[in-house]
């Protein structure tokens, strides 16, 4: 597609391409979808399927919020889809002392699995996807011994709202996905704290030697990531109406790397981009979605899937070269 | 460091530098086989305590379910070796399954060779990426993980179609035994002694270590690094889509929900058996070991009838934990001395 205009055009503007595509790639190919699908696609261009792909999307970019801090740090976490499976058997155990109190044991149960993560890696000194193996795979196991293996209806209406209620005709589930961005955008940029996060991510001996607390600001990373997780396994109990251990986050540490990936976010670490992460998941929604409306199987959805992720990853790498 | 030579501290030093090479190999051994020593602890305390962990058919058992995951650790061990690392593993055993059930109506060779074919294809694609572009391995892998269960999903209308072998004789090999042990054992028991050959003796497995220990040392040294990478790729896929076959061998059909989550799986196994993911180090030996020791837990888990089989994942967590910081704990008192 660029190639006929980097042919017509002078060095300078091919130049210029190779630094945009990158950067912007990801929001074109979501504008060239909408387009397509607004054209060609029936029923694509109304408010009940903006509203569906949202619900759909909302945990998925509240775990990649927090899957992009750690890449930032040059990290990985595995353990995000057994956190969402431990706030999601903790719901159903603690909703019959209020919903407040159901909520903060699902946090803490993030912040708990956060910690240890984070003190691993940072004071262990075991490599980030070591460490977040072992909750990845000990933390399901758990989350099932926790829910007996059960799946449990919840009807409690308070807590449902948080999964299919609206709130000035948007969903409640989207009004948090969309204050998390707003909030990690705000940190990673203005806040010492993303300062500090980036520049551990980008040369971890050099922010030693300047003298940042590295190890408080990695393991506060991975609270902060657990957490986005556990209310990610909250909402998502809430919009299925029900808890499953063994079902709730399964493989979306896949997904949300993949949306921060084709986001931009280089898994070398020392850069996040919180927007290309939501641009990132939305854009794999989209592709499902289109090709669901179009009779597509799953199957194909997946290599295409695949294909995307390899483009965005090859695009982005040409730029550090440069 | 701190010597500062004066006229009588040869004697000192060279006392030092025995002291330090008696700790490095020491630590460098309890590192290495510390998986096979917790895992002999284990068993005694297993056989001690469990009357049906004592039977021959338990251990044979034992055994025949870890033959396919040996086969994908016995592949990982290659790939995390040269500092990589493989996720597309577990779709291309599911992938390699459902091909040799499908192939088994053209006769036994067919069956063993259309996963071969098709799940080496896809490793040579990985390892042709990632040594040529230098993208991530685990980006690759991980969409080479989406692209095999798309394939798998493809060819068997979304996964609702499950081939049955066709073929009497693939499913003997699959269920047969030879000396009261299942032919799998066997197979894989050969696999693994050729490729602890392979990575001990060979000019390939030299070049495997060095390549993960530093790449750019490598490459000075003359060692082939990109055909290298490509080929440890290969022998991922290789591996991972015979283990699909056997495994279908056994069932007697190509299940296509199996193998979710097991490259990590493997990659825990792997790590426990005392390699680094940071390449350059680790042995075969160890992995069997992991693997082994992973399999030996499940059993005992099934045999306690009231604790719940859920609890598995749990201690292979822990286990997996325990191991790793015991690991890093060694390994820098060995930078230390």
């Amino acid at each position: 597609m660029s190639t006929e205009t980097m042919a017509t055009r002078p060095v300078v503007d091919a130049a210029r391409i190779r630094a945009w595509l990158p950067k912007y790639g990801v929001y074109a190919a979501i504008v060239l979808l909408v387009v397509y699908n607004i054209f060609f696609t029936p029923y694509f261009a109304t408010w009940s399927n903006l509203r569906i792909q949202l619900i759909q999307v909302a945990p998925i970019v509240i775990v990649a919020l927090g899957m992009a801090l750690v890449i930032g740090t040059e990290g990985i976490d595995l353990s995000v889809g057994s956190v969402m499976a431990l706030a999601a058997a903790f719901i159903p155990l603690y909703l019959g002392y209020g919903v407040v109190a159901a909520i903060l044991v699902a946090l803490l149960a993030g912040v708990a699995v956060g910690l240890i993560n984070g003190i691993l890696v940072a004071r262990v000194g075991l490599q980030p996807i070591v460490a977040t193996l072992a909750l990845f795979v000990g933390g399901r196991g758990l989350a099932v011994v926790i829910s007996e293996g059960k799946l449990v209806d919840i009807r409690n209406a308070d807590f449902l709202y948080l999964g299919s209620g609206d709130l000035l005709g948007i969903p409640v589930l989207v009004w948090i996905a969309a204050l998390m961005v707003l909030v990690v955008g705000f940190v990673v940029r203005r806040t010492v704290f993303g300062r500090r996060l980036l520049a551990i991510g980008g040369n971890r001996p050099a922010a030693e030697l300047a003298g940042l607390p590295v190890k408080r600001v990695l393991i506060t990373v991975y609270v902060v990531c657990a957490v986005l997780a556990s209310i990610a396994g909250l909402l998502s109990v809430a919009r299925i109406q029900s808890s499953d251990a063994s079902s709730v986050g399964l493989l979306i540490e896949l997904s949300a790397i993949t949306a921060v990936v084709v986001g931009g976010t280089p898994l070398t670490g020392g850069k996040v981009r919180v927007l290309g992460t939501v641009a990132g998941a939305l854009l794999m929604q989209l592709v499902i979605a289109t090709m669901i409306k179009h009779n597509l199987q799953p199957s194909t959805t997946e290599m295409v899937q695949a294909v995307i992720i390899l483009i965005a990853v090859y695009v982005a790498r040409e730029r550090k070269t440069r | 460091m701190t010597n500062v030579s004066g006229p009588e501290t040869p004697a000192i030093v060279a006392e030092d530098v025995r002291k330090a090479e008696r700790t490095d190999r020491i630590v460098g051994t309890v590192q290495r086989q510390g998986a096979l020593a917790v895992l002999v602890v284990v068993v005694l305390i297993a056989l001690a305590t469990f009357p049906n962990f004592r039977s021959f058919d338990n251990a044979a058992t034992i055994l025949v379910a870890a033959a396919p995951p040996m086969l994908i650790a016995l592949g990982m061990t290659f790939v995390i070796i040269t500092g990589g690392i493989d996720l597309s593993v577990g779709s291309l055993y599911v992938l390699g399954g459902v091909l040799a059930a499908w192939a088994s109506q053209y006769g036994v060779l067919a069956a063993f060779l259309l996963p071969l074919a098709v799940c080496g294809a896809i490793g040579l694609a990985n390892g042709v990426i990632i040594a040529y572009t230098r993208m991530a391995p685990f980006i690759v892998t991980l969409a080479a993980l989406l692209g095999a269960r798309g394939l798998m999903r493809a060819i068997s209308s979304e996964g609702s179609e499950t081939y049955l072998v066709q073929s009497d004789a693939f499913r003997k090999l699959g269920n047969g035994s030879f000396l009261d042990i299942g032919y799998q054992v066997w197979l894989v028991a050969a696999l693994v002694l050729i490729g602890i050959v392979v990575l001990a003796r060979s000019r390939f497995g030299a070049s495997v270590y060095a390549v993960g220990g530093s790449e750019d040392a490598a490459s000075l040294m003359g060692v082939p690094v990109r055909r290298t990478k490509v080929w440890v790729y290969v022998l991922s896929g290789l591996l991972a889509g015979l283990a699909g076959a056997i495994n279908a061998a056994k069932l007697g059909s190509g299940v296509t929900v199996l193998g979710v989550g097991m490259e990590l799986d493997a990659i825990a196994a792997v790590v426990i058996g005392g390699t680094l993911l940071t390449g350059g180090a680790g042995t075969i030996a160890g992995t069997i070991a992991g693997v082994l020791l992973l399999g030996v837990i499940q059993n005992l888990i099934n045999q306690v009838g009231n604790l719940n089989s859920n609890w598995q994942q749990v201690i292979s967590g822990a286990f997996l934990a325990l191991v790793v910081v015991v690991q890093t704990y060694l390994a820098r008192l060995r930078r230390v001395t």
